[in-house]
């Protein structure tokens, strides 16, 4: 029913929405008092010139009955995007994503990265209490508990040594590690990492030291937040924001209607037919995710790397990019990451070879042979890329059946079933998707790359303080993984945010990083 | 007629009991569960095992029907496994939006389709029997969502007269919001009933006491009033009801373009975080609506014209 409506709602869209056809004549009286109702928002002198006041609306993918409030909950775009306005991460990251810093202003370590001292900003919570240390442990060990298994960061924080850790002084607060970590300021950065005030325990009563300071919250529906003056990095200019949740239809029908003033992650085809007329401007994100085939390396026939390495000549990554991305995003290069911190950017783009890919399978003895490719309509796009990759691969003589699972769990379907798959991955520090997904005891290693010798390198590399010698070594693990790895990455999308014209200053940056929704640098002109 | 209400509630009783066991068993053989469904790249299989536990999904089924079913009988629709909070103020937020919307298409169908329907049964064949017939017919045979799509394009964003959507407003503020809604589902519901109530009226019209009422020369005004109207109104109620069960139900379609947060969203929500009890506890609550409305159109039905049987 979704995609009846996508492609309706896009049809209409081009036939009664877009200014091109308006031209033309098209719908005669609706056109022309149409035109005028779009000039008077839309059209006219845009200030550039930061002004104060008014209401934002940004409306995300809602997630109903589990939107939360909790900042150490979050996983949907929509709480972090509530969150973000309310409370803030001790570090954060930058377009590239390399830590920056936020409530802590510097940091250090002892030399070994074993020990870490962060200097704390002169910050106020929204009751008017200073940023301590204290708050710093505080909320280090709510994330920590372990009688709360849904804190997201529970995992990746877990190499903190709180009963180590210390308050030096109110402004300083001591971090032990139970093991040498170069990358751990980038950990604090991480989803569900917000400090909270001291004692700080009624998720439905925030009290954080960001932007916006809470009014009111419904689950699946609204949150409401007003400027708090005393905010550290300077007053928001908007006085109210609202974070509101709805379907990607009825994003799209608000940000043009006027009921939004900023829609998240909507989709190419809206972006085409949006950009056609004026009532929204699209700010897009340049390759900002990833979308690759993911082969499973203890599995047959993809134990056998020159499978792999056939598969990934087969791409036609361009291709895909066009169709299955509507042409909104680059070509991959069977890595993740393009354009971040530690990626090896002189490694040579993977160009499609039919013929050595052809020879490589008929040496595998896999010509005319069927192989089963396990997808789902979990994220945009997975069923129509498998379902084209399968033709690419049908040139090479070797039959590619789709088979199709449950979207809504496919995520933790992926890591056992199929030889093959979709994957689909956010922007994150090249490290902590090492972390995550490559290591033999990584809980998401949909590739199932368990190798032993590639663990202890990047062991060792993230222990190296030096970052041109830890950036080497990162280059390295790369390089094997793009030769060998089970990763096929054919495609980088934009993200894409709608904005109604009025709003200045969106920044065009990966979600997740320090300038993506950051609603106190925006204003309305 | 007592007896008869006291036969209709113990068979409630039992199809409810049936239902619930019915959407239980289903719901849990979706794949996944709510713990599963949490596994989005930001818990670990670890943290999803604990949380599992937590919820008590590792305990046997048949348990937590049990104790599921034994919250009911005392009144607790159970919590939810998402939000933690109790399912009867998952149904309270959802009902509200569904409820207006209802009782505003029926405000406005009951009276268009019963007009409609007199208007084309005493000109059967006639010329403006014919194009009711095909106007009506040709709206029920679009599909919701390209009319609301077009009624969107049009009005919302070209003309900017009516909102889009319902996000981040309310009804109180805006009762207009409820205008584009309505009329979508006004398309089909008017079709359906006017017919009915068009057949029911032929029928009285050609009906022995009718024709003899006639040859007695009571004038047709109160020929239509007294005499044809209880009796055409017979299959229209029972129309009504299904419309009123339909409607109740939340119809998705209109619920999701508009982005109301109504019955239909909440149930879709539940059944695809897995939230069984919500699930549950949602189609409880519908069901016993359902019943309650066939009963009231039974009943009325009775009361109309008095020899119908009543169904037992």
């Amino acid at each position: 029913m979704r995609a009846e409506l996508t492609i309706v709602f896009t049809i209409v869209r081009m036939v009664c929405v877009s200014d091109a056809l308006n031209r033309r004549g098209f719908l005669g009286l609706a056109g022309a008092l149409g035109v005028a109702a779009l000039s008077g928002c839309g059209g006219g002198s845009a200030s550039s010139q930061p002004t104060a006041g008014g209401r934002l609306r940004a409306v995300y993918a809602g997630g109903g009955a589990k939107e939360v409030l909790d900042p150490h909950v979050q996983s949907l775009f929509v709480d972090i995007a509530r969150h973000k306005a309310m409370y803030e991460k001790l570090v954060e990251l930058g377009p590239d994503l390399k830590p920056v810093a936020r409530l802590a202003e510097k940091w250090e370590h002892d030399g070994k990265a074993l020990t870490w001292r962060f200097t704390l900003r002169d910050a106020t919570f929204h009751d008017g209490a200073k940023l301590t240390a204290e708050d710093v442990l505080y909320s280090l060990a709510r994330i920590a508990d372990p009688a709360v298994p849904d804190r997201v960061a529970q995992s990746s924080l877990a190499t903190l040594d709180l009963r180590r850790s210390k308050a030096v002084d109110p402004r300083t607060v001591e971090l032990v590690l139970a093991a040498p970590n170069a990358e751990f300021p980038a950990l604090l950065a991480g989803i569900g990492t917000q400090i909270v005030r001291d004692g700080f325990n009624d998720p439905t009563k925030p009290n954080g030291t960001g932007a916006f300071k809470f009014v009111s919250f419904d689950a699946g529906r609204s949150m409401v937040a007003s400027r708090y003056d005393g905010y550290w990095d300077g007053a928001a200019r908007i006085e109210e924001l609202h974070v509101l949740s709805a379907d990607a239809e009825a994003r799209a029908n608000a940000v043009q209607g006027g009921q939004a003033e900023y829609a998240n992650d909507m989709t190419a085809t809206f972006a085409r037919t949006a950009e056609a007329g004026k009532s929204v401007r699209i700010v897009a994100a340049k390759a900002s995710t990833m979308q690759a085939f993911v082969m499973k390396v203890d599995q047959a026939p993809f134990d056998n790397p020159d499978v792999r390495l056939a598969f990934k000549l087969l791409a036609d990554r361009q291709r895909l990019v066009d169709v299955v991305l509507a042409g909104r995003g680059t070509v991959g290069n069977d890595l993740f990451g393009k354009g971040f911190q530690y990626y090896p950017e002189d490694l040579p783009q993977r160009e499609r070879d039919v013929d050595e890919a052809k020879a490589l399978l008929k040496k595998a003895g896999l010509v005319n042979k069927e192989i089963e490719i396990f997808t789902a309509d979990a994220s945009a796009g997975f069923v129509e890329a498998a379902t084209l990759f399968a033709e690419q691969v049908a040139e090479a003589g070797v039959k590619l059946k789709v088979t199709t699972g449950s979207p809504q769990t496919y995520a933790k379907d992926l890591l056992t079933k199929g030889a093959i798959g979709n994957h689909r991955s956010g922007a994150m520090p090249i490290p902590q998707y090492v972390v995550d997904r490559l290591l033999s005891k990584s809980p998401f290693n949909v590739t199932h790359w368990r190798k032993p010798a590639f663990d202890a390198a990047f062991a060792a590399a993230q222990v190296q303080t030096d970052e041109a010698a830890r950036s080497a070594k990162y280059g390295e693990l790369q390089r094997t993984l793009h030769d060998d790895g089970g990763i096929l990455a054919w495609g980088l999308p934009d993200y894409l945010v709608a904005v109604s014209p009025k709003v200045q200053g969106v920044q065009a940056v990966p979600p997740n990083t320090v300038d993506f929704g950051r609603f106190d640098k925006v204003w309305l002109a | 007629m007592r007896s008869y209400a006291a036969g209709r509630a113990a068979l409630a009783v039992v199809q409810l009991a049936v239902l619930s066991v019915l959407v239980f068993i289903l719901t849990s053989l979706l794949p996944g569960d709510a713990a599963d469904l949490r596994f989005t790249e930001t818990l670990s299989p670890e943290q999803v095992d604990r949380l599992r536990e937590q919820l008590g999904l590792d305990q046997p089924a048949p348990e937590r029907f049990v104790h599921w079913f034994s919250g009911v009988l005392s009144g607790d629709l159970g919590t939810s496994l998402i939000s933690g909070g109790p399912v009867s103020s998952i149904v309270r937020d959802s009902v509200g939006a569904t409820l207006v919307l209802t009782l505003a298409t029926l405000a406005v169908v009951v009276p268009l389709a019963v007009a409609l329907g007199i208007l084309m049964g005493t000109r059967e064949n006639g010329r403006l029997d014919r194009a009711i017939t095909s106007v009506t017919l040709a709206l029920s045979a679009i599909p919701d969502f390209v009319i609301a799509v077009v009624l969107i394009a049009v009005f919302s964003l070209k003309l900017g007269w009516l909102p889009a959507t319902w996000i981040g407003s309310s009804l109180l503020a805006s009762p207009i919001l409820l205008v584009l809604p309505v009329t979508v589902l006004l398309g089909r519901t008017v079709c359906l009933l006017s017919r009915q109530v068009r057949a029911g009226t032929i029928t009285a019209l050609n009906a022995e006491y009718v024709v003899q009422a006639r040859r007695l020369g009571i004038p047709r005004r109160r020929l239509l009033l007294r005499h044809v109207l209880p009796n055409a109104a017979v299959p229209g109620v029972q129309e009504l009801a299904r419309t009123g069960d339909t409607l109740l139900g939340g119809v998705l379609v209109v619920e999701a373009i508009f982005a109301i947060p109504g019955f239909a969203t909440a149930l879709v929500d539940g059944v695809e975080t897995r939230d069984i009890p919500t699930v549950q506890g949602l189609t409880l609550v519908l069901a016993v609506a359902a019943l309650l409305i066939n009963l009231v159109a039974d009943l009325v039905c009775n009361r109309l014209v008095p020899r119908t049987e009543l169904l037992r």
